[in-house]
Parts: C-alpha cells; sequence; structure tokens
C-alpha cells in the first residue's frame, strides 16, 4: 500500500534520510519511534508528498507519489490523512467549522449532511461541548482531537498519525489509541503513526520501525521490538540513561 | 579574501531576490485563476475588507488629518512670502489627490494590514495548518491569497479617497487658524484644482498597491520557515519589500501617465 525505496532527504548538507526503505501492508498499523529530531515528521511528510525526496521512490498503491505533478497528488492525497501534531486547526473558524472545512470545501454534501457527519465525529472525539468554541479557547489535547475528527470525516483510507498521543491525558491518550486499533478493525484503514508512547505503540502496532541517525535500524513486531538485542533499541524503549544515546 | 566574500554576499542577495520576485509574480498569476471562486469565498472577502478598512480606521484618520495639516502649513508659509497663501488649496488637493492620498494609505496598510497577513500566514505555515490545507486538497492560494488579494485591492481605494478628505478638513482647519484663509474660499480653490485624471490616477495607485502589498506579504507567510524566528523574519522582510516596490511602481505609474502633463 505504501512504499519508500531508498528514501535520502538532507536539509542544507544535513543528511535527515540515509536511504531508508519500507513497505507498510493495506490495513496494517505500523508505528515509527526514534529520539526527537531523527525524522519522523519528515518520513510522514514524504508519505503524504509534502516533501520530495533527494533521491529514492514513494509508492501509494504502485503510484509515485514524488516528484509528480499536482493532480497526481491531489488524486493520491483523496484517500490519504493526516493528523498533524498541534491539530492545525484554522483559527478563525470554530472546531465545528474546521471539521466541517473539507466538506464545504468540495462541495460534495448538503450542509444537512455536513452536520449529521461532523457531529458524529465530535460525538467519537468527545468533543461535543466544544463545537463552537474557536481553538484558541480549547486546550492543546482538544486541538489534537479535533484534528483527528477532521481528518476522521472524509473517511480516509490511509491516515497519519504524528505523536497523536503527546500532550494529553493518559485517559485520552488510551482512547485515542483504542480509536487507532477500532479504525484498522472496522474499516480497514492503513496506518502510520509516528510516537514516542511505548504503551501506545506496543498497543495498537503490528509492527514498530526504529529510527535513529537517518537509519531503520530495526522493523519488527512489537515483541521481538520489546526484547530487542540491539543497545539502542533496547535503551530507547526501556528509557534507561546507559546505552548508546549520549543524553548530555 | 573580504573582496570574495563580499560579491559572494551580492551575489547570494541577488539570487534571493529573483527567486522571491520569481514565486510572486507566479502567485499573482495563481491567485488571478482562483478569481473564479470569488462569489464561493465572498464571507472572507469581507472578513479581510473589514480587517484592511474598518479596523485601520482611527490610525487612517490620525494620520490623515495630520497630513492635510502638515502640508497645509509648510505649503502655506511658502506662499505666504507670496502673499498667494489663499491657493494653499489647489497645492493642498494636487498634492493629496496624485500622491500623498495613495502614498500614505499604503504606508498604514503596509504597516498594519500587510505585516499582519505575513505574519497570520508564517504562522499558519510554521504550524502546518498550511499543510493540513494541502492534504485537504484545499488550496491555500484560494482559501488564504485570494481572499486577501481581492480585499486589499478593494480596500486600498476606498481608504485613499478618505484619507483625501480628511486631509482636506485637516489643511482647512490649518488654512483657517494659521493663514486666515476662510472655509469658502479654501473650499473653492479645492475644487479649482480638483482634477478628474488626478483622482483617478491616485485611485489607479492605489488599486495596484494594493495588488502588490497583498502579493508579497502572503508570498512571504507562506515562504516563512524555521518557527517563530521565520515569523518574524517574513514578516519583516514583508514590509520592507513592499514598501520598496510601492515605491518603485507609483513612480512608473507617475511617468506613463503624467508624461504629457496633467
Ligand atoms: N523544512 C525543514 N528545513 C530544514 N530542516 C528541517 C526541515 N524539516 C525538518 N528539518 C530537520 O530535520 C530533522 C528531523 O526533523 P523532524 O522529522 O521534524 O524530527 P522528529 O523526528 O522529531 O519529528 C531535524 O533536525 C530538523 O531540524
Ligand atoms: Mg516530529
Amino acid at each position: 500500500m505504501i512504499e519508500l525505496k531508498d528514501v535520502y532527504k538532507t536539509f542544507n548538507r544535513h543528511v535527515v534520510l540515509n536511504r531508508i526503505s519500507l513497505k507498510i501492508e493495506k490495513g496494517e498499523t505500523f508505528v515509527i519511534i526514534g529520539m526527537s529530531g531523527t525524522g519522523k515528521t519528515v518520513t510522514l511528510k514524504h508519505i503524504c508528498g509534502l516533501l520530495d525526496p533527494d533521491d529514492g521512490e514513494v509508492l501509494i498503491e504502485g503510484v509515485k507519489m514524488n516528484n509528480s505533478s499536482e493532480s497526481i497528488r491531489r488524486g493520491l492525497r483523496r484517500k490519504m490523512g493526516v493528523v498533524f501534531q498541534s491539530g492545525a486547526l484554522i483559527n478563525w473558524l470554530s472546531v465545528g467549522d474546521n471539521i466541517a472545512l473539507p466538506l464545504r470545501e468540495h462541495k460534495k454534501y448538503s450542509e444537512k449532511e455536513i452536520g449529521v457527519r461532523v457531529d458524529e465525529k465530535l460525538k467519537l472525539l468527545h468533543l461535543q461541548s466544544a463545537r463552537d468554541k474557536m481553538p484558541a479557547e480549547i486546550s492543546g489535547g482538544m486541538k489534537k482531537r479535533a484534528g483527528l475528527a477532521r481528518v476522521l470525516v472524509r473517511n480516509p483510507e490511509i491516515i497519519l498519525y504524528d505523536e497523536p498521543t503527546s500532550g494529553l491525558d493518559p485517559v485520552m491518550s488510551t482512547h485515542i489509541s483504542e480509536l487507532i486499533v477500532k479504525m484498522k478493525e472496522e474499516f480497514g484503514v492503513t496506518s502510520v503513526v509516528v510516537t514516542h508512547d511505548m504503551n501506545s505503540a506496543y498497543h495498537i502496532a503490528d509492527r514498530i520501525a526504529v529510527l535513529y541517525n537517518g537509519d531503520i535500524v530495526q522493523c519488527d513486531v512489537p515483541e521481538k521490538i520489546r526484547n530487542s538485542a540491539i543497545p539502542f533499541v533496547r535503551q530507547f524503549v526501556s528509557g534507561s540513561l546507559t546505552g548508546p544515546i549520549d543524553v548530555e | 579574501m573580504s573582496i570574495v566574500l563580499l560579491v559572494y554576499l551580492i551575489g547570494d542577495s541577488i539570487m534571493k531576490i529573483l527567486d522571491f520576485s520569481g514565486y510572486c509574480i507566479i502567485l499573482f498569476f495563481n491567485t488571478l485563476f482562483y478569481l473564479k471562486n470569488i462569489f464561493s469565498k465572498r464571507k472572507e472577502i469581507v472578513r479581510q475588507m473589514y480587517n484592511a478598512g474598518i479596523r485601520t480606521f482611527i490610525v487612517v484618520s490620525i494620520v490623515a488629518i495630520f497630513s492635510g495639516m502638515i502640508l497645509t502649513l509648510q505649503s502655506g508659509i511658502e506662499l505666504k512670502a507670496y502673499h498667494l497663501e489663499e491657493k494653499v488649496g489647489n497645492v493642498l488637493i494636487a498634492t493629496l489627490t496624485r500622491e500623498m492620498g495613495p502614498f500614505t494609505s499604503a504606508i498604514i496598510l503596509i504597516a498594519s494590514v500587510g505585516s499582519a497577513m505575513a505574519a497570520e500566514l508564517g504562522t499558519m505555515k510554521v504550524s502546518e495548518e498550511i499543510d493540513a490545507l494541502e492534504i485537504m486538497s484545499i488550496s491555500p492560494v484560494k482559501f488564504l491569497v485570494m481572499p486577501r488579494l481581492v480585499a486589499l485591492s478593494i480596500m486600498m481605494p476606498v481608504v485613499t479617497v478618505y484619507t483625501n478628505v480628511l486631509g482636506c478638513l485637516g489643511g482647512a482647519i490649518v488654512a483657517k487658524t494659521h493663514l486666515n484663509v476662510s472655509y469658502d474660499t479654501f473650499y473653492i480653490h479645492i475644487l479649482e484644482s480638483l482634477h478628474f485624471k488626478a483622482v483617478y490616477v491616485g485611485l489607479l495607485k492605489s488599486f495596484v498597491f494594493g495588488l502588490i502589498i497583498a502579493t508579497i506579504c502572503c508570498a512571504q507567510g507562506l515562504r516563512a520557515e524555521n518557527g517563530a524566528m521565520g515569523v518574524g523574519k517574513a514578516t519583516r522582510d514583508s514590509v520592507v519589500a513592499s514598501f520598496i516596490m510601492m515605491l518603485v511602481v507609483g513612480y512608473f505609474i507617475t511617468e506613463i501617465f503624467y508624461r504629457g502633463g496633467l
């Protein structure tokens, strides 16, 4: 469904992704973990075509996303949703209007249908009380959930999540994890999730890839990652201070 | 060594200016393409017009009145030496309609509205809101730039007319109190030099300034990078670039229309 082939990306000569390859199957929940600043967000942006690699290929259902025309990108993105780290809400629209935005802009539905679909997602994410609030008036966690609602309202087949549970309280973060699992089980959604939250990662992942220094050092099922023999992975998943990661 | 560095720096900034100009031109034509959606974006356009016109009302009023007062006082002092002070109205209205009206309005709108556009779009860029629009297949040009461009190019001439009117009021007060020119005399001389051509060229100038300022400020915002610091830089650069382009283009419009006199 999603394939990265030898993706190489630099910013001002600084190598961020050093020829990474991965293949994500339809209906899979694929989790990417790694330290801050290793290029997890950059990887997601390659998958959705916001960034183009210097070298290598990104394929979505066999169609090349990178360096392709705007119309091909639009076509591929039609079945794709991205939950951004901070929610990325439009700040002069209320939460309800933000969620309705993708439906309104493309004029495929009547206002009544839009209302029904928006209400359904508000309820799913426990945001009914925030419907008429402005983004500035709600908490960071609520913004993130509203961002997720805006993605879900389009019923995408592929959802990319950038740290969906960071900044949420433990109960809400479990709720989001459950939601990711539910999207897969009920609707067969393919998910790529970037996270620091190891509990959530073990819970939702079919496979976990560990990104370090521009490379995928390990990519395997959660059990194997938990009991990894690779020192970096061991240190990272246990949060230990001793190991190859230099905390200084 | 330092010569090499100097050449490098100059070359680098020329490349950046060319790159940015190219981006602005493409953005401008893209925006024209999305004018077809002008009706469906009417609410946003009105909101932007409100931002550009109503929210700058007080500042525009103060600047306009004082500009009129200063112009009248300065030219009045000079004219008085030739006992021509009752002609101060002619000088004032000619200056306002041809140059000072469009110029002061543009400066105010660059400083207040243009810089806010750059900061707003820049913030949206660095907080991934623009990315989110792209993913939803909503064109940021259609959604953000087109309404701002339309609103500013409509409001700029409106603000200019308003500036001219208030400038005359300020001038009338100074003429009366400092130059002993009665309101009636002042008014008659205003009408005498209120030429149709001066008015429409002035308004055309304002309209073009609106297009330029909106394009440059939106372009700076859309290209912001590196978090809050980048937004600050985009805002500053948008003000500087708008101001320079406004002067350069203003000169050439004058040159085209006044080559053969009034
Ligand atoms: N647009 C950009 N321009 C320059 N550098 C960037 C850009 N985006 C990301 N980077 C750099 O790429 C690296 C990886 O960033 P990112 O993917 O955001 O990290 P994370 O794994 O925390 O999500 C960082 O060093 C960052 O500075
Ligand atoms: Mg990140």
